[in-house]
């Protein structure tokens, strides 16, 4: 048998011309690999991020090259009041938003970690809001904050009798903020559900069974095996859930375009507005660039959250 | 007397699926009761949107004499009006072909960039994986303005093209990083044998590799396919004409004109929107919870 496969293997090791010797060439090989994935990040992610720095720093609008002017976009942003209430509600919508969706989601994810039937079909159906384009459910929730034809306000009124008059969702500041939170926080349950229902999955059930040994109430398995069991787990969704519940876009844009008064600008929807709508496309990049340091602070949070795993879990699971 | 029996029976065996519970009530109240309100609440809009779209408009605006939850008499004409009086089936296209070639550039460049940072194990490795990790914290929200110019540049501005070219930016991190956990999962001495035996890396990659790892590709492509679908700040910012918008930007920016909105074509569309990313996820639901889940544990 050895006698007929080597002449065959000499073959196979000579056939190759000097291409297939090149791509079996291992530097070659990785730089090639790498290449699509690493010259599309550099080319539309890492350029644009430079170049978004730098337009911050001149006057550049749509048609028109712009000069270097240093720090003037940052002052003139300092002194608007209107970045000042984007600011302000950005972190205000992403605190509220995210202490929501941990909270419901997290409950969620407990209630799902239970036997009951249908679960797998349950479990399909939560993650439904997070699949759907988050513009077409943000137009269903403009339709269910109507100021007319709201069926809440419908419930409400007609069917409860609570209130004398229609809920008027999106037509004052603090009500519109409210209702935005509320949309942002309905999107973000599945997602966060599914995954602490991972991490509620790797958590072995012999440490409860210990516990309960031991004459724990469910109070304090919750509290002493299951909470810091998830703790790193809980760091990472925060941190993405964070990064971008703090730069969202669409569902602001979708329902109240920033309005009324300006009140719901994030610091998304104002770049848009003073940058590609308005054309100002240094403002903007200005208005962008100003998110940065929130999301180096989240992005720490992560790195930490991350180290805290490894050191628990040791080295050889990595 | 069922209190008393679980009790003992909780000290005596305590399985893992009553030694919480006491009793059934208890076990309504706590689960199902709260489960159902979950559901109630994340489905509604949805039920919303679709008992909407087939509402005549008489009784979407007159509360008092229809029962809102309900349609007595369902109409096609939202739809019809969708279909044939607007450009919806062309954005439907635009959106279908943004979302294929963006899915399939990414896998591309994903499984390749995956490969050699798994597997062709050079000096540095970790850190071009980490810095692909962290190409994904970059939200679009802070590139859009910069890469509006890029595309202007290129002169690919208003062209669906420039949407294949740069949703990449957000979906290679998140493949790279899920190819990479499913590449480790494959054990490295069939690629020894393979090499033993004489066959070049790009065979291997491409004959025992990449057969091995379809559940990971699976998944990498049903998340690329649903965020790209999804994607909406890009698509409004890079594209002007009507006619090659993508179908969440042209719902909101052409079927609203004026101040009389027609809630009722505006639900069909979204509905309709909707659909395919919804039926690609029912088909495919284990892959997308082990996407998910697979990220968040890697």
């Amino acid at each position: 048998m050895s006698v007929t496969t080597l002449p065959s293997r000499g073959q196979a090791l000579r056939q190759p011309g000097w291409l297939a010797r090149l791509f079996d060439y291992k530097p070659f090989l990785i730089v090639m690999c790498l290449a699509p994935a690493v010259g599309l990040l550099l080319v539309f992610l890492t350029y644009p991020l430079g170049l978004g720095i730098w337009l911050a720093f001149t006057d550049t609008t749509i048609g028109q090259r712009g000069v270097y002017i240093g720090l003037e976009n940052f002052q003139y942003l300092l002194k608007d009041p209107l970045w000042w209430n984007a600011v302000f509600y950005s972190i205000f919508y992403t605190a509220v938003a995210t202490f929501g969706k941990f909270a419901l989601g997290f409950w969620l994810a407990l209630l799902l970690n239970n036997h009951f039937p249908f679960k797998s079909l349950i479990r399909a159906i939560v993650l439904l809001p997070w699949i759907v384009p988050t513009v077409l459910s943000a137009l269903a929730f403009w339709w269910i904050y109507d100021p007319q034809f709201s069926i809440i306000s419908y419930l409400l009124v007609d069917v409860l009798h609570l209130r004398d008059s229609n809920v008027d969702f999106l037509g004052s500041p603090w009500p519109a903020r409210f209702s935005l939170i509320a949309a942002n926080i309905w999107r973000g349950i599945p997602f966060v559900a599914i995954s602490l229902l991972a991490g509620l999955q790797t958590i072995s059930p012999s440490l409860y069974e210990a516990a309960m040994l031991d004459g724990a109430t469910s109070w304090q398995r919750f509290r002493y095996i299951t909470f810091p069991m998830m703790m790193p787990i809980l760091a990472i969704v925060m941190t993405f859930s964070i990064i971008f519940t703090f730069t969202d876009f669409q569902l602001v844009y979708a329902i109240t375009r920033g309005g009324p008064v300006n009140s719901t600008h994030l610091l998304a929807t104002l770049a848009f507005q003073r940058g590609i709508a308005g054309g100002e496309l240094g403002e903007g990049a200005a208005i962008a660039v100003s998110m940065i340091p929130f999301l180096v602070f989240a992005t720490l949070f992560s790195y930490f959250g991350l180290a805290r795993r490894k050191w628990q879990q040791g080295e050889a699971n990595d | 007397m069922t209190d008393v029996a679980a009790q003992s029976s909780n000290v005596a065996s305590a399985t893992p699926d009553t030694m919480a519970w006491d009793s059934r009530a208890r076990r309504v109240v706590m689960i199902y009761l709260p489960l159902a309100c979950f559901i109630l609440i994340l489905l509604f809009p949805f039920y919303w949107m679709a008992i909407t779209s087939f509402k005549p408009n008489a009784e979407l605006l007159n509360y008092k004499e229809h029962n809102p939850f309900w349609i007595t008499s369902p109409t096609l004409a939202h739809v019809k009006h969708l279909l044939f009086d607007t450009s919806y089936p062309r954005w439907l296209k635009t959106t279908m072909l943004v979302a294929i070639g963006s899915t399939f550039l990414s896998l591309f460049a994903s499984t390749l960039a995956a490969y050699a940072i798994e597997r062709l194990r050079f000096r540095g490795s970790p850190y071009v994986g980490l810095g692909i990790y962290l190409a994904y914290l970059v939200p679009p929200s802070i590139l859009f303005i910069p890469l509006a110019t890029v595309i202007v540049q290129f002169g690919l501005f208003d062209s669906p093209l420039a949407l294949i070219l740069v949703y990449p930016t957000f979906l290679v991190p998140f493949c790279t990083w899920l190819l990479i956990g499913y590449f480790k999962s494959i054990p490295y001495e069939l690629e020894e044998c393979a090499l033993v035996d004489g066959a070049t890396r790009l065979q291997i990659l491409w004959r025992i590799t990449l057969p091995l790892a379809v559940p990971g590709l699976i998944s990498a492509g049903i998340f690329s396919f649903t965020l790209s679908w999804n994607e909406f700040i890009y698509a409004l910012a890079f594209i002007q004409s009507g006619a090659n918008k993508t179908v969440p930007v042209a719902i909101l920016t052409e079927l609203i004109t004026g101040d009389v909105y027609q809630w009722g074509a505006l639900m069909a569309g979204s509905l309709l929107g909707s659909l395919p990313v919804a039926l690609f996820y029912s088909l495919f639901v284990d892959y997308y919870v082990s996407s998910l889940t697979g990220a968040v544990k890697e």
